[in-house]
């Protein structure tokens, strides 16, 4: 029993004293509860689980090595795909970053679009986790209504970008393109029904037994434990930790927004999954706010030699002919020296850390994402508490296997 | 390297912000403390990498309380080759700080800041993985991204690409 939190299981316990009821447990990496590809060994005293041993990698492409061969615009398609529940929020992040190596001034309309566009993923995060968070304790309902409402944001996504899932739709330097003339109607039409939907998943969930009674209580993270495992995100707060980086440390114009952080002090599931919905509330708030006073102006930073010219006058003007050309061909120059960005991406905390030594492809990309930390503390949420919570407590943390392997 | 105008230097740092809780919590640790660097809005430490442990501790005990990752940079051919970067939160300053070493590839090892901040292991393990330094002192030091039987730390700036075939 004095084996450490996070070390690895690979053989049955020896039958001896206290231990020769223990079993090892193989769960995933193609269970369905799992998510994608993540592999849980668990030790087991009966039902009881002694210890847990997350092994993650299976979905690893090495997208950081991939950044290194490419130009700076380059790598903002590969952001798509490393949390790909959030495309917006690694695109923003990403650009965000280099923005800040450049130092580049961003246009207020493209800030305003760019901040709708982002807390839109968040809310198609939020949906994705809850349904497939429901289906995981039995609901199978919620994750259909949740989905047809994900449709919606998807079709905004791909009409705006051309993209459902893939958007790539931020670039460095501000948007890619002028948005379509409809999508902020459309994008109101959504929010102004999507409170009622809320309600709707509230309706069938909170006050329903069996979901209440598979997640209160299961899945403590005391807030000390929270900090000192780099957890964050709505599981941080969950835990009475207050702090949200789009309030207190603001990126692309959030301190223009009014907006509460929900915040709880019970650390459980229920907690986690409460939070969650007030998020999704605050989140309309915000687009709201930014349908209101999103304001003209241009959709990209005055900075010919990095930024794409338009396509009329790539046509029209020789000079916007010869930036197109030089940027698609040798990209750009980026000044040396290292930038960490940090947003509130869905899950938490997500960082990029760019550094630069003067060349037009980036020297070392890191990307922070929240999941991995998340993954972290599965073992201090499931020590010595059921093996079937385990489940609930996965689908709480809200993985997302694709930005923990990367 | 662009010399912009807020770009500040070790000298410049400790004149011109004296009474930054990091940079008070750093200089107790005297000749350790190698370098400072103001940069486009962020602080970077520089420390040597004997004492990054012990500079993880001063700037925790200064407010810099939540750990947020650390990654390598592999200077590949300069020296020392490697440069760790060690991302700190404070939750009441809201401000992010940036504590680096720089590790030679012969003795590529440091002491684990999982005494500290738990939450460093995976990604102590994530750089132990892909560029091979260790990390004395780690609960499990162990691959984590790659098979274990794997060859060679992908992340390394001699390493290709498209990898050995």
């Amino acid at each position: 029993m004095a084996e450490p939190i996070g070390t690895p299981i690979l053989t049955a316990p020896v039958a001896e004293g206290a231990h020769d009821q223990h079993m090892v447990l193989n769960m995933g990496p193609q269970h369905p509860s799992t998510h994608g590809v993540l592999r849980l060994v668990l030790e087991i005293d009966g039902e009881i689980v002694v210890r847990l041993y997350p092994e993650v990698g299976y979905l690893h492409t090495g997208i950081e090595k991939t950044c290194e061969a490419k130009f700076y615009q380059q790598v903002v398609p590969l952001t798509d795909r490393v949390d790909y529940l959030g495309p917006m929020a690694n695109n923003l992040c990403y650009c965000l970053a280099v923005e800040k190596l450049l130092q580049l001034e961003i246009p207020a309309r493209a800030q305003w679009i760019r901040v709708l566009l982002t807390e839109l993923t968040r809310i198609n995060s939020h949906l994705i986790w809850l349904g497939t968070h429901a289906m995981d304790i039995g609901a199978l309902t919620v994750f259909l209504y949740t989905f047809r409402e994900r449709e919606d944001i998807l079709r905004i996504f791909e009409m705006v970008a051309g993209q459902r899932m893939m958007t790539s739709y931020f670039r460095i330097g501000g948007l890619a393109m002028e948005p379509p003339l409809d999508m902020f109607d459309r994008i109101q039409k959504f929010i102004k029904s999507f409170p009622e939907k809320i309600d709707e998943y509230s309706n069938l969930l909170t006050g329903n037994p069996i979901f209440f009674n598979r997640l209160k209580g299961v899945g403590y993270l005391s807030p000390e434990d929270a900090v000192a495992l780099a957890v964050s995100g709505p599981i941080m707060r969950a835990s009475g930790i207050d702090f949200d980086v789009r309030r207190d440390m603001p990126y692309s114009g959030y301190e223009k927004f009014q907006f509460k952080v929900p915040v709880t002090t019970e650390g459980d599931c229920w907690a986690r999954y409460l939070l969650r919905l007030e998020e999704m509330r605050e989140s309309v708030k915000i687009i709201q706010q930014a349908l209101d006073g999103v304001p003209e102006g241009p959709i990209k930073a005055d900075a010919p030699k990095i930024v794409l010219p338009d396509r009329e006058k790539m046509k029209t003007q020789m000079e916007a002919l010869i930036h197109h050309f030089k940027i698609v061909t040798e990209g750009f120059n980026v000044p040396a020296g290292e930038a960490f960005q940090m947003i509130e991406s869905g899950h938490g905390q997500m960082g990029y850390y760019v550094v630069s030594d003067g060349t037009a492809k980036p020297y070392r990309v890191h990307m922070r994402y929240p999941g991995f930390a998340s993954l972290q503390a599965l073992e201090t949420m499931c020590k010595g508490r059921m093996l079937a919570d385990v489940v609930a407590v996965v689908g709480s943390i809200d993985i997302v296997l694709g930005e923990i392997d990367r | 390297m662009s010399e912009t105008s807020n770009y500040l230097t070790k000298a410049a740092v400790l004149e011109q912000m004296p009474e930054h809780p990091a940079v008070v919590a750093l200089a107790a640790l005297g000749d350790a403390f190698v370098d400072a660097k103001f940069d486009r809005g962020e602080l970077t430490l520089t420390v040597k990498p004997e004492a990054i442990v012990a500079a993880g501790r001063a700037v925790q005990a200064a407010g810099y309380n939540a750990f947020q990752t650390v990654t390598a940079v592999d200077w590949f051919p300069s020296s020392p080759r490697f440069q760790l970067s060690y991302h700190i939160l404070s939750h009441q300053f809201k401000e992010i700080i940036r504590l680096c070493t720089r590790v030679e590839e012969s003795e590529a090892s440091v002491e684990s800041m999982t005494a500290v901040w738990p939450g460093a292991n995976y990604y102590e393990r994530e750089v132990f993985d892909l560029f091979g330094i260790r990390f004395e002192g780690h609960p499990n030091l162990r691959r984590i991204l790659m098979p274990e039987e794997w060859e060679g730390h992908p992340l390394r700036k001699d390493y290709p690409v498209e990898g050995y075939r």
